[in-house]
């Protein structure tokens, strides 16, 4: 297990530090974020909207107890924008995207592909580790506010059934209370969530032995550790974000 | 340390060890410029752990490993692509990337090092090819294409570059005696018309008699015999004469 986290750990500095040496293989980031991104957007914003919609069933619930069903739009973006969408999106991401990287590259580390690379004068860590976590780095925030707003879009439609609330209206309310200090920590923290799900996927894929089987294990693998990686460095955050930011408390 | 003058390749008391059983053990060869090496052996006696020395995927345990007079382990990565930019490898299974079609494959060290326009890389990608019989395959994905052909689209990448060293693992392993023979000519054009040095591992005595100024016979990590085909079928090695007359080369 020590062993795992010191090499996931100098895999992970190694790109940060190669990410700012040339080339920087702007070519293979783009064609990364549009497979890692654009691909996963129809997943986050299916989910997003289920997501508003559940939470808005149960915010409902919750506040008609207490004569505050207008507070609904702002409970339910307050929650979407801090912590649902973010930690949700990263889950729901280190699935796709993680399982993806790590099958794709122990695939080709398994049938020698990575080894072509390096003989075709290729740095197949730049090539293919430090592409795929810039683009995860990229694109998992982006991704994370398309989480947002498909789940702010998800309350409305619960809202709409249940109350006939109009659409503008719902999302004046929605925004009432939200303030940079809401939106910006808890869309950049998941930034740390891409380094995460590009470094560990990554870095299995890159040690895959034993054939498909292994593909099938770093595949696997990727999911589980980056999820909960994911999990324990969003308590690391919120206490950051709660520190450098501290009206986001409120 | 001193390479001989006209040595294109030179291995010095190579030694190297995976997890504790030696693979290859005090190994030394030298391949003039323009001649072709062949190296026999039984299955998992070293053979492609050699290659991979040779174009520094793997970095032996002790001894040097010269290539055009350039100890490969001891350069820095950016010494180390330039090397790698004078061999060509083709790998046991072609290990051609899947992600990207036929032609791309073959394009592909075009474009990442040289500044030729787009249309003139298709061109000579196209050529490459034509020259192994799979000029109409270009727009093909890797996965569309039997084990012989990507072996031969395999070559035709590690011709890409023109590069003066090449080198070839199993050339006709799987592959049916006329697709083996169109291989062996091609490697013989290249090595009569345009004065490339061949290191080649391979089973197959007709193919090692076709192509071979040298062979050599690994066995149990070291070099056992070394000559002409005639030498050694004439070898009093029983290792040497057993292979040999287990290929049908007595």
């Amino acid at each position: 297990m020590l062993a795992w986290v010191g090499g996931v750990s100098l895999f992970g500095a190694r790109a940060v530090r190669d990410a700012f040496r040339r080339p920087f293989e702007l070519d293979e980031i783009a064609r990364q974020i549009y497979e890692i991104g654009w691909r996963s957007a129809p997943l986050i914003f299916v989910s997003g909207v289920a997501v508003g919609v559940v939470l808005s069933m149960h915010t409902r619930a919750s506040l008609e107890r207490f004569g505050a069903v207008s507070m609904i739009p702002a409970g339910l973006a307050i929650a979407l924008i801090r912590e649902t969408g973010p930690l949700t999106a990263g889950l729901l991401l280190s699935g796709r995207v993680g399982a993806g990287i790590g099958a794709e590259l122990g695939a080709m580390k398994v049938t020698e592909q990575i080894d072509a690379l390096e003989a075709t004068a290729v740095n197949s860590f730049k090539y293919l580790a430090v592409t795929r976590i810039v683009a995860c780095i990229i694109a998992v925030p982006l991704l994370t506010t398309l989480m947002d707003f498909a789940g702010i879009l998800g309350g409305f439609l619960a809202e709409n059934a249940a109350s006939g609330m109009s659409f503008r209206l719902y999302f004046q309310r929605s925004f009432l209370f939200i303030g940079f200090e809401d939106f910006v920590p808890a869309t950049l923290k998941t930034a740390v969530f891409g380094f995460i799900i590009g470094t560990v996927a990554s870095y299995l894929g890159f040690t895959t032995t034993q054939g498909t089987e292994g593909v099938g294990r770093a595949s696997t693998r990727s999911v589980v550790l980056a999820s909960i990686l994911i999990i324990l460095a969003d308590v690391i955050l919120v206490r950051m974000i709660f520190f450098f930011f501290p009206q986001s408390r409120g | 340390m001193n390479q001989a003058n006209g040595d294109a390749i030179r291995l010095e008391h190579v030694t190297k060890s995976f997890d504790g059983r030696k693979v290859l053990d005090d190994v030394s060869f030298a391949v003039p410029r323009g001649s072709a090496f062949c190296l026999l052996g039984r299955s998992g006696t070293g053979k492609s752990v050699t290659l991979k020395h040779i174009i520094g995927l793997i970095r032996p345990d002790a001894g040097h490993v010269l290539v055009e007079g350039e100890d490969v382990p001891a350069l820095r990565p950016r010494e180390l692509a330039r090397v790698r930019k004078r061999m060509g490898f083709l790998f046991q299974e072609g290990a051609l990337f899947d992600s990207i079609s036929v032609g791309e494959n073959v394009a592909f060290p075009l474009r990442r090092h040289t500044d030729l326009p787009s249309p003139e890389i298709v061109r000579r990608a196209r050529a490459r090819l034509e020259q192994v019989g799979l000029g109409a395959d270009y727009d093909k994905m890797p996965a569309q294409l039997s084990g012989g052909m990507r072996k031969r689209a395999g070559l035709a990448r590690a011709m890409a570059l023109d590069p003066p060293i090449l080198l070839v693992d199993e050339p006709s392993a799987g592959l049916d005696p006329i697709t083996s023979d169109e291989i062996d000519q091609l490697l013989l054009r290249a090595k009569l018309e345009q004065h490339k040095t061949l290191v080649v591992v391979t089973h197959n005595m007709p193919s090692a008699r076709t192509l071979g100024d040298e062979l050599a016979l690994l066995d149990g990590g070291q070099l056992v015999v070394r000559g002409t085909a005639t030498d050694l079928e004439r070898s009093d090695n029983p290792i040497a004469r057993e292979f040999m007359q287990s290929q049908g080369g007595g």
